[in-house]
This record gives structure tokens, C-alpha cells and sequence, in this order.
């Protein structure tokens, strides 16, 4: 088993596109992995699951390796946060409340 | 009963509509607790995975509605939703304890997915938030398959929609039908409901409050999309009176059709070209049928979604769909406008957003992002069809500056040899006053001037139209804008540069023949406003505008402006009161 602790450094948390990136490597290895926040630990490779854990930016995680293939899974899951899901340094949007937002 | 109850909301898409309110509410689904018997075991598992299929095959065809009428961005709740129903991971748990537990399915999925939603809701994060809803969404999609109801989607006669809320799920397969026309308790301009109903051409009134308390299916409703108010039961004569607005409507834009495909000529000669202002890819399709020669405007902030800048590619996927479909005219494309009142909120406070950091301000001081935005521009300008713009420029440094990056987008291009219009037209909006007054200078520095109007007469007389206590105060026509306007166009034409104004003033009847007479080139404004402009353009001769913008420039007041443009005006500009 390999245990590995990563911080999420995009912006934006793991939304709906990081959380999919990330379970589709996953599936990819023959490995169990789980990811722990807070103590709660949830199943890597379940979408649901990831979208759930509300990770943000800075929230630290556990991640668990367990299976034949661990060592190249740990390797690439790690990376893959590492490199912040290859999102650009991204700017918080928010939907604009007043309505007439635009500017012209 | 009181007859004609009157609630007030918020205007989401115009337009009138009479009809028999139908009064949508959202089944939640009852779950029992039912042991199994252990023969039953087996179908039950059948049932559940036949509900994901189904449910699987629901959301594609949503799916597929919403991409034609949003477009991929808009449809990407949809996507995170059948992404959702594909998680193995899940799936086999619930099966797992249909087994062990040898109880129904909804009750196992009620409880398994009920642990998810809490843990989101239970996030600091909004966008983690709303996506609890859609779980919820998806787990009660699934239930209602295993039970097998049918949400109801299609009704027979046409009907004014009430609800407390629409989901873009909801909104788009009630599009199907006949629907008259949306309200909702619930919602901004800025809803999902409001956008659909805009891009469908379905009057709306959204943020109603209490419509849903107020009104029962089978209802008769008036619901004016202009003033955003619903008329509940109304009497016999309002009933006539909005049916005779309906005619007078309908034969105005009737009348307007004839203007929509001919050039804005003057009686005398004087040509005029109206372009589109846009905020998403799909309005291309809109603006030209409404007789659009080009985009004056193309807003880019709608493409940062969910907190994200997406990459070069992306952006020139977008950029060039727009170029291409607007080709052989030209698409002004206006580099992201974020800040303010709209961005940032989560991170960034300023006590006076309007007065910090934005448009141009954030690219210069955050290169990377101006870069990737200026290479994706590039990009989409191999068929020298794309203009690129700036906006809230202050001062002529920014210009320099912003033009240096350019110059490195070229070169960044030209190294990976990628095609690009090497003369792309570059050009600033005049929006603030100190860009006004050195239009002269700046001028001699770029290819064109736009005049965004808006912030012009928000940063000139000091006021937020959108702080209600003030509002009054926000003057089209205060000497001072159009002085500064008039000074605009004098500096771009002594620069022999085009000048165009893109701010809501240029769709404003009155203005329209002032600002012609004050002799910009091109008038970029919201399309379904362009047969009327080029209407009054055909009646008018330049002439006139010229004598008559002149004239405007020597009141002392808005009210006198507005005096003298009406006398003038009269007959020209129909009383058409919407």
C-alpha cells in the first residue's frame, strides 16, 4: 500500500472536469485508490464520490494506493494534482447578480 | 377572487403573452421501504440498471436540445449529469446492497446518493453547492424511471408555464411544446430560465416571488415580458387591451421585416453600417437574420465558466466559430472585460470595483491570461475578418503597452508557424472620460474607436444606473456625454480612423439620429433592435442628422436635449409604446 499526501492547487477545486480527469486515470490501473479529506474517504475511481469531497483549492488530501499496479498509479494520480489538472490560472467567476452586467 | 391580481417581477425575455396558466410542479418521489423477496432480487437489479439506461438516454436527448439552443457551454450540466450515471463505482455498490440488504432499489439509492448530496451541501464552495442540485436532480430522475412515471413534459394545448423554479433540464424539454410563454417565482436575468427563454423567443418574467401562490393551473394570465408583471384573471378590457398591443406589435415587426436585409442609407447617400452586439456564439445566427453586416461586439467573458479561463484552443474554437459564421463581414472581438461588479468576488474585494481592477487593467497586470487570449484571437484571423479591442483603457500607456503584447502573441505564432492576419486591426474603446479627451492622441495609435456609451456616461456623470437611488441622474443625453462623444468622432475622423459606438445608446431611436449626424460610421447594437434602426436611418437625411446633432450640442440640459431632439423628431420616430 502507498500512502501519499497532495494539496489541490487549481483554483477552482476538483469540479466536474478535474473530478472526471482524474477518476478516468485512475480506472486506468488495476490498483484500488481512495482519497481521504477530513476523514472522510471515498472510492477515487466513483465520480460522484471525488465531485463529493467539495475538494478546494488548499484542501490537503490522502490518497491510498493498494493493488499490483500501485506504484505507477501513485505516480501518475500524484502528477496529475501536481500539475494542477493543467488548468490555467483561472479567475473566479461569478454570475452576475444585478442582471445588467454588461459593459460596454 | 380578486380579478386582475397583479404581481410584479423581473422582465427575463420580452413579449406578450394571453393564456391558460399551467401550474408545473416538481414531483418528488415517494420512497417506501420494501423488503424482497430473495426470487426478487434479481429484477430488481434489472429495473435499477434499465433506469440508468433510460435515464442515460433522457439526458443525451436533453442533451442534444441544449447544445443547439445554448451551445456546448450551456449543455455542460447536462454532460457532468450522464458522466454521473456512468460511475461504476456506485452502480455496483448500490447493487451490492440490493443483494445483501435485499431491499428495493429506490430505497438503496435514496440512501447511498443521499450521503453524497449532504457532503456537498455541506461545501463552502457555491459551485460545489449547486452541484448537489444536480445530483439530486439525477438521483430523482433515476427513482421516477424505476417507478416509472413520466415527468411531465408534454401537454396538449398551449400554456403560460408556472413554477417556482425551471432546472435547464425542464426549461428545454417544456421548449418542445407549446409553451406561451415562463413564469417563475425564483430567478434573475441571469437564469438559466431567462437565457433559454431569450434564445427561444419565449416572453418571460422571472423573480415573481409568489406566482405560484397566487396562481392555479387553468388560470387565464396576461404576462408582459416588457414591464416583467404577470396580470392574474385579468377583466374583459385589459384582456382587449393586450390582445390590441399584440396586433400593434406584431404589425410593427411585420412592418420592420422590409429593413432588415437593405443597407442604412440616408435619403441623401449617407451610408451607415450596423453590426451586432453579441455575447455568445449562438447569437451570430440571430444577428445576421436580423440584418446584422457584422458583429461590432463580440463580449468574451461568457467564456470563463465555473471559475476557469479555458486554454488557447479552446478559446480560438470559439473565436473562429464566430469569425467563420459572421465571414465575409467582420467580428470586433473585445478582449475579456472581467472585474468590476462581475469577477472576483470570492478573492478579490474592492471597496469601488467600478473604479479598480478591470478590463484591460487585469490582462496587463496578468500577461499570461492577456496572452493566451490575444494568441487565440490571432488564430481565428486567418480570414482577415477579425478586429481585436480593448476596453476600460484610461490611458495611452495602456495602449503602448497593450500593443507590445500583440507584437509577442505575433511572434509566439509566427515561431510555431501558426496562420494569422498579420494586419489584424487593432482598436480601443472609448469608455472612460480621460480616454475621451485624449481621443486625439490615441487615436494616431490604433485602427479604430469604439464608444462604449455605458460606462462612458457612468464614468462622465458619476453615476451607477444601477444603484436605484441614483439612477434618475443616468442622462443619455447630458451635454456632456454627447460633447464627448462629438469630440470622439471629430478626433477619429481628423485620424482617418472608423469609429463606432456598441453602448445602448446607439439602439436608442432618438440617439440614433444624432449620433449619425455626429458622424460615426457604424452603429453596433443588440439585433433584434437592427430593422428599426436602419429604419429611422432611411428616413432621415444626413443633412438633418448633421443640423440637428449640432444644434443638440449647444443645450444646457437633458431635458432641453431631449425637448428639441422630440419636436424634431416627430413623425420620424413612431409612438410605438411597448
Amino acid at each position: 500500500m502507498i500512502k501519499k499526501e497532495v494539496e489541490i492547487k487549481n483554483r477552482t477545486g476538483l469540479h466536474t472536469r478535474p473530478a472526471a480527469m482524474l477518476v478516468k486515470l485512475a480506472s486506468k490501473f488495476k490498483s484500488d485508490f481512495f482519497i481521504e479529506k477530513n476523514g472522510v474517504e471515498i472510492n477515487g475511481k466513483s465520480i460522484i464520490g471525488v465531485m463529493s469531497l467539495a475538494a478546494e483549492q488548499g484542501s490537503r488530501l490522502i490518497l491510498r494506493f493498494e493493488g499490483e499496479d500501485e506504484e505507477e498509479a501513485a505516480e501518475a494520480i500524484v502528477a496529475l494534482f501536481e500539475s494542477g489538472f493543467g488548468e490555467l490560472e483561472g479567475l473566479k467567476n461569478e454570475e452576475n447578480k444585478n442582471g445588467q452586467g454588461q459593459s460596454y | 377572487m380578486v380579478k386582475g391580481k397583479v404581481i410584479e417581477g423581473i422582465p427575463a425575455s420580452p413579449g406578450i403573452a394571453i393564456g391558460v396558466a399551467l401550474k408545473y410542479e416538481k414531483l418528488k418521489p415517494k420512497i417506501l421501504k420494501k423488503e424482497l423477496k430473495e426470487e426478487e432480487v434479481s429484477g430488481e437489479i434489472e429495473k435499477f440498471l434499465m433506469a440508468i439506461e433510460r435515464s442515460k438516454s433522457e439526458l443525451r436527448k436533453i442533451l442534444t436540445l441544449a447544445v443547439e439552443k445554448l451551445g456546448s457551454k450551456g449543455a455542460e450540466i447536462f454532460e457532468a449529469q450522464i458522466l454521473m450515471l456512468d460511475d461504476k463505482t456506485i452502480i455496483d455498490k448500490i447493487i451490492e446492497r440490493i443483494k445483501g440488504e435485499k431491499l428495493n432499489a429506490e430505497f438503496i439509492i435514496q440512501d447511498e446518493i443521499e450521503k453524497y448530496i449532504k457532503f456537498m451541501q455541506s461545501s463552502g464552495d457555491d459551485y460545489l453547492k449547486e452541484r448537489a442540485h444536480d445530483l439530486e436532480d439525477l438521483k430523482n430522475r433515476v427513482i421516477r424511471n424505476i417507478q416509472q412515471q413520466k415527468w411531465l413534459s408534454r401537454f396538449d394545448t398551449s400554456r403560460i408555464v408556472v413554477a417556482e423554479n425551471l432546472t435547464p433540464a425542464d426549461t428545454i424539454l417544456f421548449s418542445r411544446n407549446q409553451v406561451l410563454g415562463y413564469a417563475t417565482d425564483l430567478g434573475g436575468m441571469t437564469s438559466h430560465t431567462a437565457i433559454l427563454a431569450r434564445a427561444l423567443k419565449i416572453p418571460a418574467v422571472v423573480g415573481l416571488k409568489e406566482a405560484t401562490k397566487s396562481i392555479k393551473t387553468g388560470d387565464l394570465v396576461i404576462l408582459d415580458g416588457y414591464k416583467g408583471i404577470l396580470i392574474i384573471n385579468p377583466e374583459q378590457d385589459v384582456v382587449e387591451e393586450y390582445q390590441n398591443k399584440i396586433k400593434r406589435i406584431a404589425e410593427f415587426e411585420r412592418k420592420l421585416e422590409d429593413f432588415k436585409f437593405v443597407p442604412a442609407v440616408t435619403i441623401d447617400g449617407r451610408k451607415v453600417t450596423i453590426l451586432a452586439n453579441i455575447e455568445f456564439p449562438e447569437e451570430v445566427n440571430e444577428a445576421l437574420e436580423s440584418g446584422a453586416e457584422g458583429v461590432g461586439l463580440f463580449r468574451t467573458e461568457y467564456i470563463i465558466s465555473n471559475g476557469t479561463i479555458p486554454e488557447e484552443d479552446e478559446q480560438f474554437e470559439e473565436y473562429f466559430k464566430v469569425a467563420e459564421k459572421v465571414y465575409p463581414y467582420k467580428v470586433v472581438i473585445r478582449t475579456f472585460d472581467v472585474g468590476g461588479d462581475k469577477i472576483f468576488r470570492d478573492y478579490h474585494r474592492e471597496d469601488n470595483p467600478f473604479l479598480g481592477w478591470r478590463g484591460i487593467r487585469i490582462g496587463l497586470d496578468k500577461p499570461e491570461i492577456l496572452l493566451s487570449q490575444l494568441r487565440a484571437i490571432l488564430r481565428a484571423s486567418v480570414k482577415k475578418n477579425v478586429w481585436v479591442m480593448f476596453p476600460m483603457v484610461s490611458s495611452i500607456d495602456e495602449v503602448r503597452e497593450v500593443k507590445k503584447y500583440i507584437d509577442l502573441a505575433k511572434t509566439q505564432l509566427k515561431e510555431k508557424n501558426i496562420p494569422f492576419d498579420e494586419n489584424i486591426k487593432v482598436g480601443v474603446m472609448i469608455e472612460t472620460p480621460s480616454s475621451a479627451l485624449m481621443a486625439k492622441e490615441i487615436a494616431r495609435e490604433v485602427d479604430f474607436f469604439s464608444i462604449g456609451t455605458n460606462d462612458l456616461i457612468q464614468y462622465t456623470l458619476a453615476v451607477d444606473r444601477g444603484n436605484e437611488t441614483v439612477a434618475k441622474i443616468f442622462q443619455e443625453f447630458h451635454p456632456a456625454v454627447l460633447r464627448l462623444i462629438q469630440f470622439v468622432v471629430e478626433s477619429a475622423q481628423r485620424a482617418k480612423i472608423p469609429v463606432s459606438i456598441c453602448g445602448e445608446m446607439a439602439a436608442d431611436p432618438y440617439a440614433t439620429v444624432l449620433l449619425v449626424g455626429f458622424g460615426l460610421d457604424e452603429l453596433s447594437v443588440t439585433p433584434k433592435m437592427i430593422p428599426e434602426i436602419k429604419r429611422i436611418i432611411k428616413t432621415i437625411k444626413f443633412k438633418d442628422a448633421k443640423r440637428i446633432s449640432k444644434r443638440a450640442l449647444v443645450f444646457k440640459t437633458q431635458d432641453e436635449v431631449k425637448n428639441f431632439l422630440m419636436k424634431e423628431l416627430k413623425g420620424i420616430i413612431p409612438e410605438i409604446e411597448i
